[in-house]
């Protein structure tokens, strides 16, 4: 499951929230919305095939596809499930994707908020990446 | 490793039926140390190799492997799916059509590699590399398919004892001594499967 709500400045880098839960993916979606705007590309994959508690890749490459920005993709992940088809979901888009899809290391909440405004301002992937991943203890 | 598409087709077949099978105790092992969804998820993943069986045996070995891998990535999900979808998407893509046995074995070491890398596990982490590493080293020795199985699914006992550092289980710490691996389970039954396979179909 995936719901998108991309901004308006595709230019600036995308940010995916991907939960186990899909209630958790699309709260935290709409909290960097609400506390961020729309400067950002935004989306959310959260849930198995079936809408249970869990992840699947179809619905990650969806939300990758959604936010996608030339300045390259953030992820924010909770569980160990939702790394591990996350990297597997930017690998199957190719390399020339994959090498600007990064899956942070950081928390889901707080590294989307802080990502997303740091991406608002133009800031590079990088730049949005180490921001987000300061959170990390 | 000539394996024509009838060949194929039936591993898919028999592969999809153990899980079948095993389903519900799979889920069960899962319930002790994880959510409790390893069945469900491999049983959905079976099932859609299954659906796609007479295409994708159609296909030479490698490509078909990769065709399976992908099948797996896109409809087990958690954290089965991408493990078994490296699996055998690394192992279709190093393995040239006309490998030989030798070959294979080498190519399921580099397979088995990124599988480690994937879920950045190791040796007694509690996973399904459990039964991969051992599998490989009885293939190594050339074993007979039946040593291989028997292999196999001590492998997946001996997980038992073991303390999970990665995936779910590592949550509970000590507390997932005691209870076998739910992905180590899998990987044996659908080992020993297809080593039954050959066991009946090519004695070696």
């Amino acid at each position: 499951m995936s719901n998108s709500s991309a901004g308006q400045r595709q230019s600036n880098v995308g940010i995916v929230i991907v939960s186990h839960s899909p209630l958790v993916a699309r709260g935290a979606a709409d909290m960097v919305r609400q506390m961020v705007g729309d400067g950002v590309p935004l989306a959310w994959a959260g849930g198995n095939a079936e809408g249970g508690l869990g992840t699947h890749v179809a619905g990650i490459q969806a939300a990758i596809e959604t936010a996608w920005s030339e300045a390259g993709v953030a992820i924010f992940v909770d569980l160990g499930g939702a790394e591990t088809n996350s990297e597997m979901a930017a690998e199957l888009l190719g390399p020339a994707r994959a090498g600007r899809i990064v899956v942070c290391n950081a928390p889901l909440v707080e590294g989307a908020v802080v990502a997303a405004a740091e991406a608002s301002g133009g800031s590079s992937l990088a730049k949005v990446v180490a921001t987000a991943e300061e959170l990390s203890p | 490793m000539q394996l024509d598409a009838e060949d194929i087709s039936a591993l898919i077949v028999l592969c999809r039926a153990e899980i079948d099978r095993h389903g519900e105790h799979l889920g069960l092992l899962d319930s002790a140390i994880g959510d409790g969804d390893h069945g469900t998820n491999m049983r959905r993943g079976l099932n859609a190799v299954f659906t796609e069986r007479e295409t994708i045996a159609a296909l030479p070995l490698p490509a078909a492997l990769e065709r399976i891998g992908l099948v797996l990535v896109m409809s087990i999900g958690g954290a089965a799916g991408p493990l078994y979808g490296t699996l055998l998407m690394e192992l279709g893509r190093g393995l040239a059509p006309d490998a030989n046995a030798a070959a294979f074995v080498a190519t399921l070491e580099q397979a088995i590699a990124a599988v480690a890398r994937r879920g950045r596990a190791g040796p007694g982490d509690k996973t399904l590399l459990d039964v991969l590493y051992p599998v490989q080293a009885a293939m190594l020795e050339r074993s007979a398919p039946e040593r291989i199985a028997d292999c196999a699914l001590s492998a997946a006992r001996s997980t038992e004892a073991m303390q999970a550092r990665r995936g779910r289980a590592a949550f509970l710490g000590a507390r997932s001594v005691g209870h076998e691996d739910p992905g180590a389970s899998s990987c044996a039954l659908l080992a020993a499967t297809i080593c039954g396979y050959f066991a009946e179909r090519r004695p070696s």
